[in-house]
């Protein structure tokens, strides 16, 4: 792999990068492997068809919402740093961390996790899951097996269970209620731990 | 009042149990030899010698139902007493259920003592074959796969870590204690303390489940604790083998250790394996079993006990064969068996485990009072404490190491539940006394410790583990359903966390899962589950469930309002399935056939729910407003009326003429009355819609609100002053798809309906063990 240093060194603000993610030195030197993996060509960023490449991902039911997530809209690519950030919202919490209410919410944050994925399922960033996003979702996760039908009562199901201000859409707060219980229990990826397929 | 009947008739019962125990002999039941039995046998002699003797009116012959009868007898009292516990209520909430029972095999056992009889002690074949299987099977069966396997490195790291520890700690330091001064009478050697020390380390299933199932703990403890008491019969195994081998030599070698540890891979493996062939079996008979639902549960019962013996045969883990099984099992026996099969196979495997643990603990303390005792105080007592310090000395080091890769971590208050979790029970019991008291002389020394660790662990763990829980704070188990959106999202996020572990490049968790996911899905299903089920996706699976659940559910509390919701999703399962003739739709298509089932039950409902309510405030059971859930249904309901004034606006969902109504009521009593319930009855037009309760004044009125109803005039009646039921009847004016196709399998769901109404009613069970497989 190199030393470590010199990989280091060619990040560039690698430690205000560190500092804001929270990723130790191993940890960046590993995704930047990976990034440079990725960018087949070289450029020093990534486009959407990099992501495509991958060929788990364009099997996973919702691959392009989580390709979407990196592009920031309007943008075209995506270079390391706001990889790693975005990356670093699937760190595992950390509990001790010193309560400075000056210091910005850290990404990995149970709150910002949620909002990470709230931002998948609302994709016109309109602040709430309505139906018909709901129904996109269960689209893309169900696939051709169900018909409109089911789907629908399913999403109305849903909406009926999660919404309680009655404004037939899910907004954020709904939404985490919901959640929580699930992200208490769900293991974030221990994403550093083991070695990778490049 | 009901107590005192009860006391009697218990107490008739235990003195008749003693007196035949008495008027007979047996190898079970000792070596007296009564009166009684003599004076029979002198009679029946006589009786050859004489001419002619006139026809016996009334003869006594007990000798050909001996065995049969005092089987019944046991469980019986077993039964009995369970029923009693729950009768005395103060007594119930502070003592569990286990050490009652143990204080009542205690007093037969005293009793039977006192009458001069030896009583009969735990057999430990019977125990291990008849006794232990349910209880497990029942385990299994119902394991939530899902916590089980996110924990599963932890889980393992306890029972196969955990238990070495203990064995070898506490055999090691009995046998130091058993060289001092004093004791070495005691002749126990090296190989004996270790042996003694692997059967007192396991955790013991059946303790852990009678005392945990009833204080409620979070689901992460609960299968932590009960994890490790499964999956540590396969060290448990191992180990007595292996020092009961060879204790006869005295020595163990290096290769011996090496060899025990093959082994071990060997039995828990290979239980595994064997566990996993007869489930897949299991699962691809019931693929089959759709023209002889009768016998389905009994399928799953054979194949699962037969994979017990299987094991057992070659010295394998039967218990873990067992969960194997019954895992292996559930999802796809669930996909391809009938509602009624399943609910079947859930009530019997409850009912069979719940009298088998009853009896494992009255045998228990019958046991304690007929087995031969060896009474040492140093021994006993060094047994007691060392073997709590291995606990706790076990559970924190582990803890310490395993905190180091988890992402929940375990708290100080965790580890102190799971090391006072960890109860002794029957299963070293019986080990101990399977062992052969020509190689153990020390065999009653040691029956007497274990069973004191028993009952210590049992009465004073037990006992103290539930104030203990609430003193702490410990989290309890969340009571509420798993809703929809759960489902929705944990998918979701499983989709999501599989897809940042494939851009970071990181086999992980997820994708292991992710691809054992498809692999299910393409191969396995495809071979194992019957017909269209096999490709219905977990999410609409589980919403069917869901469905069905809550309609039962609205159905017997009486009446209903709307579902919404399971109007439109009806009609979308008729969509799914060609059309096919009536013939064919008598298979049991469930899932078009259920929905119809669930609409019919709230269209039904909700013309006549003035009448039902009054109705069934007098005469059927209503549910018992003190009843848990009783407020969750009100609630329920008045949220559905809310929610069903905005979903009248929705008009592009469909509703089907009702048949000419029949309420759940009718259908029971003519069920009930009628034994060729199977058959598929003509037309239900021309059964008299006469309601069964008449002292209601209401009556009159209702039988005409039904004819009126028959005629299919639609009178929406708009009401909601009886708390909160909506009576609003959809108007026949609406939108039709499928119309032709509705009216023609009208009549067949509505007999399906009525089978499913006569079911006792699985009603708002909590239990997640309906959850889908790897959900």
């Amino acid at each position: 792999m190199g030393s470590t240093n010199s990989t280091l060194l060619k990040i560039p603000n690698v430690e205000e990068l560190m500092q804001e993610t929270g990723f130790s030195s191993v940890h960046i030197i590993r995704l930047y492997d990976r990034f440079k993996a990725l960018d087949k060509e070289g450029r020093g960023h990534l486009c959407p068809h990099d992501f495509g490449a991958i060929k788990e991902l364009a099997m996973n039911p919702i691959g392009d919402r989580i390709i979407g997530a990196f592009f920031s809209p309007g943008q075209e690519t995506v270079d390391f740093n706001t990889f790693v950030k975005i990356l670093a919202h699937f760190r595992p919490v950390d509990k001790d961390r010193p309560r400075d209410p000056n210091s910005p919410e850290p990404i990995n944050s149970r709150s910002n996790k949620l909002k990470f994925a709230f931002q998948l399922y609302d994709q016109d960033k309109d602040g709430k899951i309505s139906r018909d996003e709901l129904l996109k979702v269960l689209r893309d996760m169900l696939g051709m097996q169900v018909t409109e039908e089911q789907l629908e009562s399913i999403a109305d199901r849903t909406i009926q269970e999660a919404d309680l201000d009655r404004d037939d859409a899910i907004s954020f707060e709904e939404f985490r209620k919901v959640s929580a219980k699930i992200l208490h229990l769900k293991k974030a990826p221990v994403v550093m731990s083991a070695e990778y397929d490049c | 009042m009901e107590l005192k009947m009860f006391i009697i008739v218990l107490g008739l019962l235990v003195g008749s149990l003693m007196l035949l125990g008495g008027a007979a002999s047996s190898p079970d039941m000792g070596t007296g030899i009564s009166q009684n039995n003599h004076d029979h046998k002198d009679v029946g002699h006589n009786n050859t010698h004489s001419k002619k003797k006139s026809f016996p009116v009334l003869s006594f012959d007990y000798d050909t139902v001996r065995l049969p009868f005092e089987i019944s007898l046991w469980v019986l009292l077993a039964s009995l007493m369970k029923l009693g516990f729950h009768l005395i209520p103060r007594v119930s909430s502070i003592v569990p259920e286990s050490c009652l029972l143990i204080v009542v095999g205690l007093l037969v056992g005293g009793l039977m003592k006192l009458v001069g009889e030896s009583p009969p002690a735990l057999e430990s074949k019977i125990f291990f074959l008849y006794l232990l299987p349910p209880i497990i099977l029942d385990a299994g069966y119902f394991l939530p796969i899902r916590p089980f396997t996110e924990n599963l490195g932890t889980i393992l790291m306890f029972a196969v870590v955990g238990t070495l520890w203990n064995a070898f700690f506490v055999g090691g330091l009995l046998y130091g204690v058993c060289q001092l001064e004093g004791l070495q009478h005691l002749h126990v050697d090296l190989l004996s303390c270790l042996l003694f020390g692997s059967i007192i380390s396991a955790v013991d299933p059946v303790a852990v489940l009678a005392v945990f199932e009833e204080i409620h703990i979070n689901e992460l403890l609960h299968i932590l604790v009960f994890g490790e008491s499964l999956l540590n019969d396969a060290v448990t195994v191992v180990l007595y083998h292996l020092f009961e081998e060879y204790s006869s030599v005295g020595t163990i070698t290096v290769t011996d250790v090496f060899l025990g540890i093959v082994c071990f891979l060997v039995v828990s493996l290979g239980g595994i394996v064997v566990g996993a062939i007869y489930g897949i079996l299991a699962a691809f008979t019931s693929r089959f079993t759709s023209h002889t639902r009768v016998i389905e549960p009994l399928f799953v019962f054979l194949y699962s006990y037969m994979a017990y013996l299987s094991a057992e045969v070659f010295h394998l883990s039967g218990i873990m064969a067992l969960i194997a099984c019954g895992a292996v099992t559930r999802p796809y026996v669930e996909a391809n068996i009938s509602h009624k099969s399943h609910t079947t196979i859930k009530y019997f495997l409850k009912m069979w485990s719940s009298v088998s643990d009853t009896l494992i603990f009255i045998f228990l303390g019958v046991s304690t009072v007929a087995g031969p005792h060896r009474w040492n105080w140093t021994f006993v007592i060094m047994t007691v404490i060392l073997s709590l310090v291995a606990r706790v000395l076990g559970v924190v080091g582990l803890t310490f190491i395993i905190n180091k890769f988890r992402i929940v971590k375990l708290t100080t208050k965790d580890q102190f539940i799971i090391a006072y979790g960890g109860l002794r029970g029957a299963i070293a019991f019986s080990l101990v006394y399977l062992l052969n008291p020509n190689h153990f002389p020390m065999r009653n020394m040691f029956l007497t410790a274990i069973i004191t660790v028993i009952f210590f662990t049992v009465f004073v763990q037990g006992m103290t583990i539930r104030p203990l829980v609430d003193l702490l704070a410990v989290k309890k188990k969340q009571e509420t359903k798993r809703s929809i959106n759960e489902e929705i999202h944990t998918q979701f996020l499983d989709h999501l966390l599989t897809g940042i572990e494939d851009i970071c490049g990181h086999y992980g968790h997820h994708h292991w899962k992710d691809k054992l996911n498809r692999f299910n899905k393409k191969y396995v299903k495809k071979c194992l589950i019957a017909g269209e089920r096999s490709r219905e996706p977990q999410l609409i699976a589980f919403y069917h469930k869901m469905e069905m659940k809550q309609a039962i559910e609205l159905v017997e509390s009486g009446g209903g309002s709307k579902l919404p919701s399971a109007m439109p999703s009806t009609v979308s399962m008729q969509n799914i399935h060609p059309k096919k003739t009536p013939h064919e739709r008598a298979l049991p298509q469930l899932s078009k056939a259920r929905e119809e089932e669930i609409r019919k039950i709230l269209r039904t409902n909700l013309q006549k729910t003035r009448q039902r309510l009054r109705s069934y405030n007098r005469h059927t059971l209503v549910v018992d407003p003190y009843e848990d859930g009783w407020n969750d249904i009100l609630i329920k309901r008045k949220k559905m009326i809310e929610l069903e004034k905005k979903i009248s606006q929705m008009n592009n969902y469909l509703t089907v003429p009702a048949p000419p109504p029949d309420s759940p009521t009718i259908a029971r009593a003519r069920l009930s009355s009628d034994p060729q319930a199977w058959g598929i009855k003509a037309t239900t037009d021309s059964i008299p819609t006469i309601k069964v309760d008449l002292a209601s004044p209401q009556s009159p009125e209702s039988v005409n609100m039904v004819d009126e109803f028959g005629k299919k005039g639609s009178q929406p009646k708009e009401g909601t002053e009886e708390g909160g039921l909506v009576m609003k009847a959809p108007p026949a004016a609406k939108q039709r798809k499928d119309k032709t196709a509705d009216e023609d399998d009208d009549r067949e769901p509505q007999q399906r309906l009525m089978r499913c109404l006569s079911d006792p009613g699985p009603a708002a069970d909590e239990e997640d063990e309906d959850e889908p497989f790897l959900p």
